[in-house]
């Protein structure tokens, strides 16, 4: 069993080494106050890598979330300042994600369009839309009843967590125990049998796509509920850091190969780095560098492997 | 004396993986002749020519070009040596002109020369006129039709200077005129010296084209002979006649009803064109034919990849519609495709998980699968079909071929389908997989399951049938009990000749 989750161990084991630093020469990283702060400033990153990590399952990818969460976090302001309540702003913010990622997932999915340049489409297009229409003006004087969700701070938190933590563990049990699961599986590692067993993968890249936009929606109301302005710039670079997390935590770039605990542990490892740095007094130009060479590891790690796991089974397949 | 020949290898050898391709194969061409080379699907013609031209190292034997001995080919060694193959579907650059096609590879100089488009273009011109065209060498080459690409590739290898030129299967996709404009362009090579190796399965081509005959069989030499004088028959003789060398462990098991039945099935965009035929309980229906006869054509159409859009598919004597695999697969219709790792296996996914793949519908209930069921599933066909796998949770990439093929297999039985289409099951397979993968067939044949076996070796069709169908150009040319089928009526039919019996003339 060890075997098949040596990606998830090796990571656990990097942060497990950072933590362990951490407590030996700044014990005061792990004050309650700053572990809450770093779990908060990384669960945009956290619930929207769950839904990336469908999409590289299935070997695309979509680079405009970033684009998507800054919209979705605007469009929570408005709705709520139309005077919605919380759970009518959080459902329909998802369903606006949804939208945006059925776009993108519908173009790559049906028109057989190439999803880098979807969503890097995409990615330029949601941007300007949202500065042209917010004029770059943040949203202000929100309802007393948005921030926190109308609870206190720690409640507020605590519903946080909580429905990140259900999110993980819905994802997990349903790649592993679902047939949807599968179907995301086998259309990532070989479409041509998905189709032979009666999956129509076109459906299933348009629904991982749409699942991305809506988590993407719910991690920007989530994010959007922290504070008492909503920033219409937000989530610049948020794309790249969801897909380094999905990437570290093992997922194959080229699809098929891939669990949500690997994603987690990615999440938490590239999100420990930068403020680590910074209690131990190391300047934070650093964290990108130590980024970098942790992602380059994590896709030479998988090189390596696919190399001498495959290499007898090649030499067959050349025969053929 | 004859003078030293422009090629000769002697004693070729090339297995891969286990799997001898060719056993010591002796082949010679001379300079200014047509030489044909015969043989069935795997006799061992295209590892041959891919040695010839490098693509491919042999394991022993010796390559001799006019005399002289090549060591350690490669392309672009064989290309200086004048060697020049044109293949089936020609290798051209879409978005280049043909001046560009023709110019890559022949003119010298560094990454940094400027390019003399003049020159470039009427080089390209008298070398196509040569070649007996007058194409436009500014046409882009994805607007060239299939006889205007080779006739690019030929102008290709005439610029090249090659002295050996190979072709295979040109006219496969060429009218009958376009076949004479062809030879035309052949017979003006052959008189300017050059040594021609022509594969074709078109025995009358062969006659009409070539001066010489080798025969290629399971990766040895039959025969070289003048093809003068030579009988049609004689040369289909020397293709097949091998005595069936492996025992099959065909068992006789009772014969059940029809289970399904194909009546005046077409498919345009498969090509499949009126097709009926039969399988019963019990049952091994072969299909036999050449590469591109329709067979996986046939099975997919069968299986609701490319749905019929004319004729009658029954299941057990009711009237299905099959429009997607989906389909099919509710209707208990399994298919293992021919190529399983484009098609069949998902190799990073378990071997447990691909096990169940087809099939999870009904190890789940509302979408939530039974994974428990799921282990057992995988478990039973690990062991019923000896796949040897440390664990069930492996990824399927890393078994070896035979045990990819099993899992593939495990699949479709998983579904306990009624009907079950195999394609090519044991290509590629080493001969101990081979006759296990042959004794399931049986076992399964046994259960009742009706069987659809696809392939290309006349051996297994012969020996593991119970009935034959051979198919030429998207249809069954005729369906016969094993006891009334030999190798050279089949491979008579599957050519396209109406089967005689008697010996007829080659052309």
């Amino acid at each position: 069993m060890i075997e098949h989750y040596r990606r998830e161990i090796s990571v656990a084991a990097a942060i497990l080494l950072v933590a362990a630093v951490l407590a030996v020469l700044a014990p005061q990283f792990f004050t309650l106050e700053n572990q809450t702060d770093l779990l908060l400033n990384n669960m945009p990153v956290l619930i929207v890598a769950l839904g990336m990590t469908l999409i590289i399952l299935t070997g695309h990818i979509d680079i405009s979330v970033g684009s998507q969460f800054a919209i979705c976090g605007v469009a929570a302001g408005v709705i709520s300042k139309a005077g919605l309540p919380s759970p009518a702003v959080c459902i329909a913010v998802c369903l606006l994600g949804a939208v945006l990622g059925g776009m993108n997932g519908s173009l790559v999915a049906y028109f057989r369009l190439p999803s880098i340049v979807v969503t890097l489409a995409a990615m330029v297009a949601l941007r300007d839309a949202l500065r042209w229409s917010t004029e770059g003006a943040w949203i202000q004087d929100l309802p007393p009843g948005f921030q926190w969700f109308g609870l206190s701070q720690t409640g507020s938190q605590l519903v946080t967590f909580a429905a990140a933590g259900i999110l993980v563990i819905c994802a997990h049990w349903s790649m592993r125990n679902l047939a949807a699961g599968r179907a995301v599986y086998a259309t990532g590692s070989n479409p041509d049998a998905a189709r032979l067993v009666g999956f129509d993968p076109r459906h299933i890249v348009f629904g991982v796509f749409t699942a991305t936009g809506a988590l993407t929606g719910f991690a920007a109301f989530l994010n959007a509920a922290r504070f008492n302005q909503i920033p219409s710039n937000a989530g610049i670079g948020l794309e790249l850091q969801v897909i380094a997390a999905v990437v570290v935590g093992g997922t194959a770039i080229t699809g098929g190969r891939g669990t949500v605990p690997g994603t987690v542990l990615g999440v938490v490892l590239l999100g420990i780095i930068g403020p680590a740095l910074t209690f131990l007094g190391v300047s934070a130009y650093w964290e990108k560098a130590i980024q970098g060479a942790i992602i380059l590891a994590a896709v030479a790690i998988d090189s390596i492997r696919l190399r001498t796991g495959r290499n007898a089974g090649n030499i067959a397949a050349q025969s053929a | 004396m004859q003078p030293t020949p422009l090629l000769r290898a002697s004693g070729i050898t090339k297995s891969f993986a286990g799997v001898h391709a060719l056993k010591g194969v002796s082949f010679e061409l001379r300079a200014g002749e047509v030489h044909a080379l015969v043989g069935e699907n795997g006799a061992g013609k295209s590892t041959l020519i891919r040695i010839i031209t490098g693509a491919l190292s042999a394991d022993s034997g010796t390559l001799e070009v006019a005399g002289r001995a090549v060591h350690h080919n490669t392309p672009s060694l064989a290309r200086t040596l004048g060697i020049a193959a044109i293949y089936q579907q020609p290798a051209l650059f879409p978005e280049l002109t043909v001046a560009e096609n023709i110019a890559l590879g022949l003119e010298g100089g560094g990454l940094w020369r400027r390019i003399d488009w003049k020159a470039r273009r009427e080089m390209a011109a008298e070398l196509l006129q040569r070649a007996g065209s007058d194409l436009d060498p500014d046409r882009l080459a994805a607007t060239l039709s299939m006889p205007e690409q080779q006739i690019v590739e030929i102008a290709k290898a005439i610029g090249a200077r090659a002295r050996i030129l190979i072709m295979d299967e040109p006219t496969a996709s060429l009218s009958e005129r376009e076949v004479e404009s062809l030879f035309r362009v052949i017979s003006q090579l052959r008189s300017e010296g050059v040594g021609l190796i022509y594969i074709s399965h078109r025995l009358e081509e062969i006659s009409a084209i070539a001066d010489r005959v080798t025969v290629l069989r399971d990766g040895n030499t039959i025969d070289t002979c003048s093809v003068r004088g030579l009988e049609r028959a004689d040369l289909i003789r020397m293709m097949v006649g091998r005595e069936v060398s492996a025992v099959f462990p065909k068992r006789q098991v009772p014969i059940g009803e029809v289970v399904l039945e194909l009546r005046d099935v077409s498919s345009r965009a498969a090509g499949i064109r009126n097709v009926s035929l039969q399988v019963r309980r019990g049952e091994i229906l072969g299909l036999a034919g050449l590469v591109g006869a329709g067979r996986t054509q046939l099975a997919e159409t069968i299986f609701g990849l490319t749905p019929a859009d004319s004729g009658e598919i029954l299941l057990q004597g009711r009237r299905v519609r099959v429009q997607t695999p989906a389909d099919a697969i509710e209707l208990g219709i399994g298919y293992v495709p021919e190529d399983r790792r484009q098609h069949g296996v998902a190799l990073e996914m378990p071997i447990a998980a691909n096990t169940s793949l087809a099939n999870l519908s009904r190890i789940s209930r509302m979408g939530f699968l039974d994974t428990r069921l799921e282990r057992d599933l995988a478990q039973y066909y690990v062991r019923q079909l000896g796949i040897k796998t440390a664990s069930i949770y492996a990824e399927a990439g890393v078994l070896s071929g035979g045990n990819q093929q099993k899992v593939a297999l495990a699949r479709w039985l998983a579904i306990d389908p009624q009907v079950l289409i195999l394609d090519e099951p044991t290509q590629g397979v080493d001969v101990g997989a081979k006759s296990e993968i042959h004794r399931l067939m049986c076992d399964l044949a046994e259960r009742g399951l009706a069987i659809i076996m696809i392939s290309s070796e006349l051996p297994e069709v012969l020996g593991m049938s119970d009935r034959i169908a051979v198919m030429h150009a998207g249809t069954v040319k005729a369906t016969f009990r094993r006891e009334e089928a030999d190798q050279q009526k089949i491979i008579s039919l599957a050519l396209g000749h109406a089967y005689s019996g008697s010996a007829g003339g080659l052309a």
